[in-house]
């Protein structure tokens, strides 16, 4: 196949950014979407121009590393599917495909396609863990879960920190992200301690890192590559509320 | 919970080492008391004092952010790095299947002493006993405190943790989080790293590249590092670095590794005086997805569990190219249940790639070049139904599908062997540290527990019992024990290695040729897949040796690396990977050559019985290798630590 891309090229933080159009021949269908940038990279080097930056790293969809809008969709709109497991077969020959590099205020264009999402970080330092000290636990099977809680805690556990529900937001909100770990963590018996300190911390961080106020439009839910579900967020609304009236104390 | 151990026997050390710097300090006593009895003898670091003590922790994938993690609790001053943009990108992440404890919850006659027998048998008799022992009796406390953390580990309708079977083992000792075991893992790691870093123990620095080891005085102090954003060369001093930097598979170029996994840190480790152990000891893992092209960048790895319920076959006939569904039952070849019926297609890692490869090799590999096997599931399909199926593996089933377009519940996977895992790496004693006094070593990045071939679900363990129990043990050892002098930035070997990271920097740059960085890679690559791969013969490595060096000659006067190193440049970064990666080529294939036996991955042609199974030498191989860095790869001087098997009887390895 062949294909045309529009790519962002932007050399710093400190200088502006614009797209630059490339052609690239000999795409196999059989080629990941970021083998397909290796392809394009290594024409350009051969001609003496510099590769086109962008995050990537495990690419079997885990580490959370990759991540660009392909023609207005973060990792390119199929479903469940990060960058680097989007294959060139979901294109034609002949297509043309802008790619671009996470636009929010909290995550700063680094270079070319690469952001920093270092607020992701700091929002789960504000208080996304269980202060189990090494040494301490009791043996594991001490405390049965249900399976069903166990599971439920699961699927948001499963978040990989991409990025593309702030992306995909019309508010670049941070409340798919942080919904997530909030629930993974309070639907968990040995989260309970924590529960309310916790969901308080890190919204104050989300709102501090200057993500956008969630308006329940859904985006988020459906860009995001491990189909974490919308009714997190409901979970984390419910868990600020209660945390709010008693002050994050956990005695009521 | 019931641990059984063996009856004690009095047995003292008996290591024998030729060079006083490999001596594994392995303490006396019977196994089963060794730990206990080494961690009350061990000198401790007041509370109060271990905000004074400095120690870096380089990695930050389950190892690295284990110990960074631990090493903050207890009150260190700990300053951690990863190349990556977050430490919870770390290539720990991309483990599926689990992780081995000897809980005995399934009362299957499991007890640490079989675990401890199945890793030291899986290994082929070429890891220490007592490292092993210590690790399979700390991998029933990484699963309490993992649960502790609040890892979603899979569980039962009562409750109760799930446990799945894995290769080399006839007990179900393994605890999984649906096909994410190792994402699961370490974002519990990342988690306890985050709560440090916000009490301000820890201080993680992201986005940062080791470059160099800072000795002075014949000791680790300190690391030179690249800022990757601004390209910054910086020093940290410390008083102890512990290097959790993960495995070298990179170095064929293609395996399951993340792109970024390279060998930079240990490699300038050993240029600095650490020795290098089994550097030969790949692990190629038999399930992963074929190569489609010669634009394939990685390869993608299909869990182990899936042999749970998966059979294995290729067509009887050579050459026989109908579709799957078209080839009756009598006319497959169900090769691992017909070659080793008591563990059938959960043969051992090493087992199963071989026997891959032969049928291969036969003419009867199925898919485009023949270079795959089929992974059969209509069996199970038949027998549990396709829901029961999609609830075990359904993320697996999916990945397969989105990478190949194929689909796995309507005909069977086709999967062939792929470079996953290095066993070998910088040699460290009982405390796990590196012939550098001050330099640990924790996770894939040094040599120590899974000998010549890792069995499934025992990397995670391994990672987590060095990060979460025994570093931060031993290295409040060495802290305690002192003897050193305090250092700052301004000491002349500070300076000097400095100047010769800024100098190795600035020379890839200027170097301006013709060939981009990855067509250097890649030729490493199908150099050591050919010849230092599944099989390795003397004619075909001492044809590498030769082509190796031309290689690393030409990289240095033709590589092209454009940009400049005051910035982000990856371009710049996988140049000095991919020439740290051809000096270990090197080493790996003497380290190949000098073996003359096969023992578990490392599978010499010449050594092999007359089915064509691997034929170990315990008179002359019963070694760990360690080479010394002489300036060049080609230069480097072998030493040898003795293995003695005290509890385990060296015997055959049989899965028949």
């Amino acid at each position: 196949m062949k294909i045309t891309v529009n790519v962002w090229r932007q050399k710093n933080a400190k200088t502006k950014g614009t797209i630059v159009k490339y052609n690239v021949d000999h795409v196999s269908p059989d080629m990941s979407f970021l083998e397909m940038l290796d392809v394009l990279n290594q024409q350009l080097i051969a001609r003496g121009e510099e590769a086109i930056a962008f995050d990537h790293d495990c690419r079997e969809g885990i580490c959370g590393s990759c991540g660009v809008v392909i023609n207005g969709y973060a990792h390119g709109g199929q479903q469940a599917t990060t960058t680097c497991q989007l294959h060139m077969r979901s294109f034609k020959d002949g297509d043309e495909i802008t790619v671009e590099p996470w636009r929010a205020k909290a995550f700063p264009v680094i270079k070319d396609l690469v952001v920093d999402r270092g607020a992701f970080d700091r929002i789960i330092r504000a208080g996304g863990f269980i202060s189990a000290g090494t040494g301490s636990a009791p043996d594991a099977n001490s405390t049965p879960v249900a399976k069903e809680s166990a599971d439920l805690a699961f699927d948001a556990a499963q978040c990989i920190g991409c990025g593309a529900c702030v992306a995909a937001c019309p508010n670049a909100s941070a409340m798919l992200f942080t919904a997530a770990k909030v629930s993974h963590l309070g639907l968990l018996p040995q989260g309970q301690p924590e529960r309310k300190t916790r969901v308080l911390n890190m919204v104050a961080q989300m709102d501090t890192e200057g993500f956008g106020g969630c308006t329940n439009i859904g985006e988020c839910s459906a860009a995001c590559p491990k189909e974490i579900g919308l009714h997190f967020i409901g979970r984390l609304n419910r868990d600020l509320l209660g945390a709010s009236l008693t002050g994050g104390s956990s005695v009521d | 919970m019931t641990i059984e151990t063996k009856p004690q026997v009095d047995s003292r050390s008996s290591v024998t080492y030729t060079d006083a710097r490999l001596n594994a300090n392995i303490p006396a006593g019977p196994i089963e008391q060794k730990w206990s009895k080494h961690k009350f003898e061990m000198k401790l670091v007041n509370p109060a004092n271990r905000r004074k003590y400095t120690i870096i922790v380089v990695g930050t994938g389950l190892a690295g952010g284990a110990a960074a993690a631990t090493l903050g609790e207890m009150g260190y001053n700990v300053q951690a790095f990863c190349y990556q943009d977050s430490a919870r990108r770390a290539h720990s992440i991309a483990a599926q299947g689990g992780i081995n404890a000897a809980k005995n919850y399934r009362n299957d006659g499991d007890s640490v002493y079989r675990l401890f027998y199945d890793t030291i048998k899986g290994g082929d008799f070429r890891a220490r006993e007592a490292n092993v022992y210590r690790l399979a009796e700390l991998s029933v406390n990484i699963i309490d405190q993992c649960v502790a953390q609040g890892v979603p580990f899979a569980r039962e309708y009562s409750g109760y943790l799930d446990n799945r079977s894995f290769g080399g083992a006839q007990v179900a000792r393994t605890f999984y989080a649906r096909g994410q075991t190792g994402q699961q893992l370490l974002i519990g790691a990342y988690q306890s790293l985050s709560r440090q870093v916000a009490a301000g123990t820890v201080k993680l620095n992201e986005r940062t590249e080791m470059l160099d080891v800072i000795v002075i005085d014949g000791r680790a102090r300190g690391i030179i590092t690249r800022d990757m954003v601004t390209g910054k060369i910086e020093s940290h001093v410390a008083d102890a670095v512990i290097l959790a930097t993960g495995g070298y598979s990179n170095v064929f170029y293609l395996s399951t590794n993340a792109k970024g996994c390279n060998v930079t840190a240990a490699w300038r480790a050993h240029k600095r005086g650490a020795f290098f152990a089994n550097p030969c000891y790949t692990q190629i893992h038999p399930t992963c997805i074929p190569v489609s092209g010669d634009h394939q960048s990685k390869l993608t790895l299909m869990s182990e569990s899936l042999r749970n319920d998966g059979r294995v076959w290729v067509p009887k006939q050579a050459g026989d190219n109908r579709a799957p569904e078209q080839i009756p039952e009598d006319e497959r070849d169900y090769y691992l249940e017909r070659r080793y019926p008591s563990y059938g297609n959960l043969a051992p890692r090493d087992i199963s790639s071989r026997a891959a490869k032969q049928v291969c090799d036969e003419g009867r590999g199925v898919g485009p070049g023949g270079l795959g096997v089929y992974l059969d599931f209509s069996d199970a399909i038949k027998r549990l139904g396709e829901n029961a199926i999609r609830a075990r593996y359904g993320n697996l089933f999916d990945m397969y599908e989105r990478i190949t377009g194929e689909n796995p519940y309507k005909s069977p996977m086709r999967i062939y062997p792929a470079v996953h895992y290095t066993m070998g790496g910088l040699w460290v004693d009982y405390n796990l540290m590196s012939t550098i006094p001050g330099l640990f070593v924790g996770g894939e990045a040094n040599f120590s527990d899974h000998g010549a071939n890792r069995l499934g679900a025992s990397a995670l363990m391994q990672g987590l019992a060095d990060g979460y129990f025994v570093l931060p043990s031993t290295i409040g050892n060495y802290l305690a024990t002192g003897g050193y002098d305090k250092v700052d930035q301004s000491h002349p070997a500070v300076q000097e290695a400095l100047n010769e990271v800024t100098q190795r920097t600035q020379k890839l740059l200027d170097i301006n040729g013709t060939r981009s960085v990855d067509s250097f890679h890649r030729e490493l690559g199908n150099i050591m897949w050919e010849y230092c791969g599944m099989s390795r013969t003397k004619e075909g490595l001492t044809h590498a040796l030769k082509l190796i060096p031309e290689l690393r000659e030409q990289f240095w006067n033709d590589v092209r690396v454009l940009g400049s190193g005051n910035e982000l440049n990856q371009e710049l970064e996988k140049a000095g990977r991919v020439a740290d990666f051809i000096e270990l080529g090197e080493l790996m294939c003497r380290d190949a050559l000098e073996r003359a036996e096969s023992c578990g991955g490392h599978f010499r042609e010449e050594s092999q019985t007359p089915d064509g199974e691997a034929l170990r030498n315990d008179d002359e191989y019963c070694y760990v290798s360690a080479w010394e860095h002489m300036g060049d790869p080609s230069q480097a001087v072998l030493h040898k630590e003795n293995l003695e098997f005290e509890n385990v009887k060296l015997a055959t390895r049989s899965y028949k």
